[in-house]
């Protein structure tokens, strides 16, 4: 009994908890999130803490205490939360609707093209297409339904439908993925117990939906806090919309205090995540198994 | 029990059709199915069976006739209209639902109050024997207790007609079994109409009052299982049927139901089952079960082989021109060696047509 030798040996051990030769290939991938992700973001925060003058703090109370500053967050907040619930609202029930069209593909295609534009090319169409004299306008006072141009530009409107323009693709193509996860049988079961079209997105559809809804939340809350180019080209980045990261570029490039950017880099990163904390535990209230109908 | 079947007394399909773009999946289809029937469609996959079944339930639309419960017209209402019940092949379960929930659901939607639910859902629940069950999740339940809640939650809104569709191909050999039972008791219990779509013969022979049976989008023939299985009108049926051995021959003479049929150099004797005249060519259909090694002549072929069965043996053999034969014999037969074949007359099916 003694002869086998009760030491299994380590190369087994570690392949048993999934780390073998294959491992290695995750290798480039940690490299390159030490480099571009970790590195900057250790090197801003410790940035932060060393401020041009005063104590540790000093870039933190300074931002706490000047109204100019601590505002971005609200106005940020205040562009990037209804953009998100404005951009969901559109993608839902277009993805609904696109789940159940045969040409999905064109559609698709058709939809996801301004993700491709980029932000500024699509400030640069809104401008001339919102502006006073743009086609916007001139349609609404050629039909009589306005006297003067109404003001979608420069001002917080501006900023908030290039936002949705620019994120719903993103928006639009992770919901309808949720929602392609979802087994028809369930839809088609529910219509033969009984329940309407309203009942079963209220029921069925919609329960199953929320989980991944939250996730596509979060990534389009994210993407819309950062806003940076359309504040600048279709805001008034001076006032109603100067937004968090325009106070960081101010600081890092007008005011050349890297420490101050940083820390203000700091609070939009604490802030984002706050708000997909908070959405991902509301998350874990929900039903989150399997959205199919039983064995396949 | 509070639970039973709606009122009514025939469904009818009036050569009811559908269409996928150039493909004709259904073509004409008329049927009638009275209150309490248990109604298997059977045939392969492909044949319109479940199409069949979709369009009743109203989850797909109809390209042409139309289905009338007694003199209602239903084809245009929609499936929240119909109050069928359905059992899907992949049960859709609602699985963020427990299984109270689920069997529910249907009486939420019918705005029942909520006593009558509780009340209703436990003896449905009771019916399919899940009573301990009914608050976890579909996840937590194994195949055939998830089969089980799907029935519950098809038949506890009282339906007028019950539509399976394949409901135990996704359990294993001996669930299937009782879960055949199981249907077949509840459906005695309710009274319930049920359409049962199957591709499985013997389930369709064990369960159902009257078999329909299926192919290319037309019904070939609608009979009890018994004289499905003895008399079948068509080659495909009997095929279907388990007459698996088909020969190719020409019809010597006619007397009556009977025919002489010349196959190779030997000589058949059956039963006409579809129009055959003398010097045509036509089909012979027999049961391996009912094709023995004789003495007495017969088909002749040489062995490739045999399996042991328990009871007696299983033999594979080849005919001259290449047809297969399956049949049975008490003892093993080496392969090589050549073995004739034959059959009671009372057990060999002939069918017009083909070509020899």
């Amino acid at each position: 009994m003694s002869a086998v030798p009760d030491t299994i040996p380590l190369q087994q051990r570690l392949a048993a908890r999934g780390v073998d030769g294959l491992t290695l290939l995750v290798l480039p991938a940690v490299l390159f999130l030490l480099a571009l992700f970790v590195y900057p973001f250790l090197y801003g925060l410790v940035l932060s803490f060393n401020p041009k003058s005063g104590g540790a703090l000093a870039n933190y109370t300074k931002f706490f205490s000047d109204s100019f500053l601590y505002g971005t967050i609200a106005t940020t907040l205040w562009l990037a939360l209804p953009v998100t619930f404005l951009t969901l609202l559109f993608a839902v029930p277009i993805a609904f609707r696109v789940r159940l069209l045969q040409h999905q593909r064109l559609l698709t295609t058709l939809l996801v093209i301004p993700i491709t534009l980029g932000t500024v090319l699509v400030a640069q169409g809104l401008l001339n297409y919102l502006g006073p004299q743009g086609w916007f306008n001139r349609t609404l006072l050629t039909l009589g339904l306005i006297s003067t141009p109404i003001k979608l530009l420069h001002n917080y409107w501006g900023v908030v439908i290039s936002l949705v323009i620019t994120g719903f693709p993103f928006t639009f193509l992770l919901t309808l993925s949720y929602l392609s996860g979802i087994d028809p049988a369930l839809e088609r079961a529910a219509a033969t117990l009984g329940a309407g079209p309203w009942q079963r997105f209220k029921t069925i559809m919609f329960p199953l939906l929320l989980p991944g809804l939250a996730i596509t939340f979060c990534l389009s809350f994210v993407q819309a806090f950062s806003v940076f180019p359309s504040a600048v080209l279709l805001g008034a980045p001076a006032g109603p919309t100067r937004v968090i990261s325009i106070a960081a570029y101010q600081a890092a490039f007008e005011e050349y205090d890297y420490s101050m950017a940083s820390a203000v880099a700091m609070i939009m990163g604490v802030v984002q995540l706050g708000i997909v904390v908070l959405i991902l535990s509301a998350r874990g209230l929900l039903y989150r198994g399997p959205a199919g109908g039983g064995k396949g | 029990m509070t639970i039973h079947a709606a009122n009514f007394h025939e469904l009818r399909l009036d050569r009811l059709s559908r269409d996928f773009g150039t493909h004709n999946a259904l073509k004409d289809v008329s049927l009638t199915i009275k209150k309490g029937e248990f109604i298997a469609l059977l045939g392969p996959s492909g044949c319109g069976k479940s199409t069949t079944l979709n369009l009743i339930a109203g989850l797909l639309p109809a390209t042409g006739g139309g289905i009338w419960l007694d003199d209602k017209r239903i084809d245009p209402l929609r499936p929240e209209e119909r109050g069928f019940g359905m059992v899907f092949q992949n049960y859709a379960l609602f699985p963020h639902m427990n299984v109270r929930r689920n069997i529910g659901f249907g009486l939420k939607m019918r705005g029942l109050p909520k006593a009558e639910i509780d009340k209703r859902v436990d003896e449905a629940a009771a019916l399919v024997r899940l009573q301990s069950q009914v608050d976890k999740l579909p996840g937590q339940l194994s195949g055939g207790q998830q089969q089980r809640v799907a029935i519950a939650r098809a038949i506890v809104v009282e339906p007028p007609l019950v539509l399976m569709d394949e409901p135990l191909s996704n359990l294993d050999a001996k669930l299937r079994l009782e879960m055949r039972a199981e249907i077949r008791r509840i459906h005695n219990t309710l009274g319930a109409t049920t359409i049962y779509v199957t591709h499985d013969q013997e389930e369709a022979l064990s369960l159902a009052d009257r078999i329909v049976v299926m192919r290319d989008g037309e019904v070939r023939q609608v009979g009890v299982p018994e004289d499905l299985f003895s008399r079948p009108d068509h080659l495909d049926v009997a095929e279907f049927m388990g007459f698996r051995n088909v020969v190719v021959g020409r019809v010597t003479s006619v007397d009556g139901g009977v025919a002489q049929v010349s196959v190779g150099s030997a000589s058949v004797t059956g039963r006409v089952r579809s129009a055959v005249a003398a010097g045509a060519a036509c089909h012979v259909a027999i049961r391996p079960e009912d094709l023995n090694p004789s003495t007495e002549g017969g088909l002749k072929a040489t062995i490739i082989s045999t399996e042991f069965r328990g009871r007696e043996f299983v033999g594979f053999a080849r005919m001259q021109d290449g047809t297969d034969l399956s049949f049975l014999a008490h003892t093993k037969l080496e392969p090589g060696t050549s073995v004739t074949l034959g059959a009671d007359p009372e057990r060999v099916l002939v069918f017009g047509g083909g070509a020899a």
